[in-house]
């Protein structure tokens, strides 16, 4: 492999010129050859898997394509039909709805319980487990058929409503309560939103709660003032992510509801798969992607310009 | 957060048993229901009377053609070989971000982390006709290449992870006239196994609970994974057995959450330390 010029060993401590130091540091750093063998793998994924299928979908949504026959360019036809589409405008109103409601209520449940897991108690690490179970058995289909029988027509919810004299109703048939399920079923897997939280919530000082607490500050203030802004990076990663992630839902959709009842379920996720996958219209579904791409790209574009008034970077405060 | 008087534990202890609670009911209610006949799983009650172990020995040979022994072989065969290959580029590719310098570095790393963003469903259909002219279709070449790239999430935890190694060692190995990929092989990675763990942990869970590629990539009974099993319960029953459909869901998550338990100590450091800040 080839060796940039050897230094010798220069103790860096013993120099006090900072600038000439790391101008040495980063020349014997420096290897082009050896830096793009080393993520010639990502490189090479991104390039074939990634950046030419992006390009290619983007040509494809301007065409009609069934994957029998060669794709046949009929230029915005796809996108004017798209927005003429009722089916398209009810799992847009439908993934929106779902984000909204799932994201917030994931992410408040995650913070709790990563604040209340944030201190020396006993048997931390068994709460911790728990917590994380429903996460760990994750978007996979047996939890889609666990929540099919809870919230079915024999399952364990109605007989709670039951107990508590609600009348036992298919939660899942209903249109009106459908989509509530999967939200839950959603929220009930905040488990991995959590453990970022903790990771986070460990890196806090705990001098800054000391100081607070001589200073005589509340609970509720040292939360305000301390937590929520230390931590406002790691908030809005989660969220981010979570959002991003909630657009795209599809296994939970697909297998406890199949998008019913009457498309009350039916992810934008969801409705593409249909089109590309049921009806073979590829070049459809590659406008409803991109559709996708771009309702992504403005939502995490927003998160961040909003991000600028609530989240605090230390780095930058200590400046 | 240290140093609270004890009541406010007991308080803490509390409320994390009731959260445990609330979260944990629906799976020992499943684990229950995995062994109630059919008549029994209308009945209120989290445990069966009768503990009909048949669930699970009429579940596992309950599809035509093939038992559950199969699609497991076939899940944990497809997820070790996608597990290794997402632990060793991750790891190459994360050093490289991380330790080394080349033109249009930083170029390529907000791209990486700008695919952490792409929804899946726009590359799915020129990957899917990509696979098809290969005529990778019905194999398990699309489901296993794809890792081969390492997948942007794990190379960016691994990169936050080796950027918290003091680069004083790689420092010294170098002038001590070690390759690079000697300081790679023989320094780093040891020092980033909990990070590692972590990635390892994330890929097996991700890959064992992914239903959507098998299930437009794998199209005969003999190559099904065991979410795709799964879902045949349902397809090929006219009146699903329930309880049987419940005792297979169970032992298909058991994989996962036998791993988990083994790593979990690494998997929480791994996060910990690898500090999401940027």
């Amino acid at each position: 492999m080839d060796l940039p010029s050897l230094q010798p060993a220069d103790p860096a401590r013993a120099r006090p010129d900072v600038k000439a130091i790391t101008k040495k540091a980063g020349q014997r750093w420096n290897a082009p050859v050896v830096g793009y063998l080393f993520i010639a793998p990502w490189l090479l994924g991104f390039l074939i898997l990634q950046l030419w299928p992006i390009i290619q979908s983007f040509y494809l949504s301007m065409t009609e394509f069934s994957l029998l026959e060669p794709a046949r360019w009929i230029g915005l036809d796809n996108y004017r039909d798209i927005s003429q589409d009722r089916l398209f405008f009810n799992s847009l109103r439908v993934t929106f709805v779902y984000v909204a409601a799932s994201v917030p209520l994931k992410l408040i449940a995650a913070l709790l319980i990563a604040m209340l897991l944030n201190r020396q108690i006993r048997g931390i690490s068994f709460y911790r487990t728990l917590v994380y179970l429903p996460s760990l058995i994750g978007g996979s289909l047996a939890v889609a058929v666990l929540w099919r029988n809870i919230f079915g027509l024999n399952g364990f919810v109605n007989q709670l409503a039951v107990l508590v004299g609600i009348d036992p109703k298919n939660w899942i048939g209903t249109p009106s309560t459908a989509l509530g399920t999967l939200v839950l079923l959603t929220a009930w897997q905040f488990g991995s939103a959590m453990i970022i939280f903790l990771a986070g919530l460990k890196q806090i000082p705990s001098e800054l709660y000391e100081a607070a607490s001589v200073d005589g500050a509340s609970r509720l203030r040292k939360f305000a003032r301390i937590t929520l802004p230390m931590l406002s990076p790691v908030i809005l990663f989660n969220l981010v992510m979570g959002i991003i992630n909630a657009f795209q839902m599809f296994t939970s959709a697909y297998i406890v509801t199949n998008g019913g009842p009457v498309n009350s379920t039916e992810m934008f996720a969801l409705f593409l798969y249909n089109k590309a996958f049921g009806s073979l219209q590829m070049g459809y579904a590659s406008a409803l992607a991109w559709i996708l791409l771009v309702i992504i790209g403005v939502v995490t574009a927003l998160n961040f310009v909003a991000s600028k008034y609530w989240v605090f970077y230390e780095t930058e405060g200590r400046k | 957060m240290n140093g609270k008087p004890r009541k406010s534990n007991l308080l803490v202890h509390l409320v994390m048993i009731a959260a445990c609670l609330v979260m944990s009911y629906p799976l020992l209610w499943w684990i229950g229901a995995s062994f109630k006949s059919a008549a029994e799983l209308g009945n209120p009650g989290l445990f069966p009377e009768q503990w009909l172990w048949r669930n699970y020995s009429d579940g596992w040979v309950a599809l035509p053609q093939y038992t559950f022994t199969r699609f497991f072989e076939n899940s944990l065969l497809l997820n070790a070989t996608t597990t290794l290959l997402h632990v060793v580029s991750a790891s190459l590719v994360a050093f490289g971000f991380a330790r080394l310098t080349f033109p249009l570095k930083g170029m390529w790393f907000s791209i990486l982390l700008l695919t952490l963003m792409l929804p899946g469903q726009v590359t799915l259909i020129p990957q899917y006709t990509m696979f098809h002219a290969f005529d990778w279709i019905n194999t398990y070449l699309p489901l296993i290449v794809p890792s081969a790239m390492g997948g942007a999430f794990f190379i960016f935890l691994l990169v936050q992870f080796i950027r918290g190694i003091p680069r004083e060692l790689d420092e010294s190995a170098k002038i001590d006239g070690c390759s690079w990929f000697g300081i790679y092989a023989r320094i780093v990675m040891p020092l980033t196994v909990p990070a590692l763990i972590t990635v390892m942990i994330f890929s097996f869970i991700w890959g064992w609970d992914d239903y959507f590629g098998p299930l437009i990539y794998l199209n005969t009974v003999d190559k099904y994974t065991v979410p795709l099993a799964l879902r045949m319960f349902i397809d090929t029953q006219s009146a699903v057995a329930w309880g049987q459909l419940l005792a297979m869901s169970l032992l298909s998550v058991l994989p996962p959450v036998l791993i988990f338990f083994l790593a979990q100590k690494h998997f929480v450091e791994g996060i910990a330390t690898s500090g999401l800040k940027g």
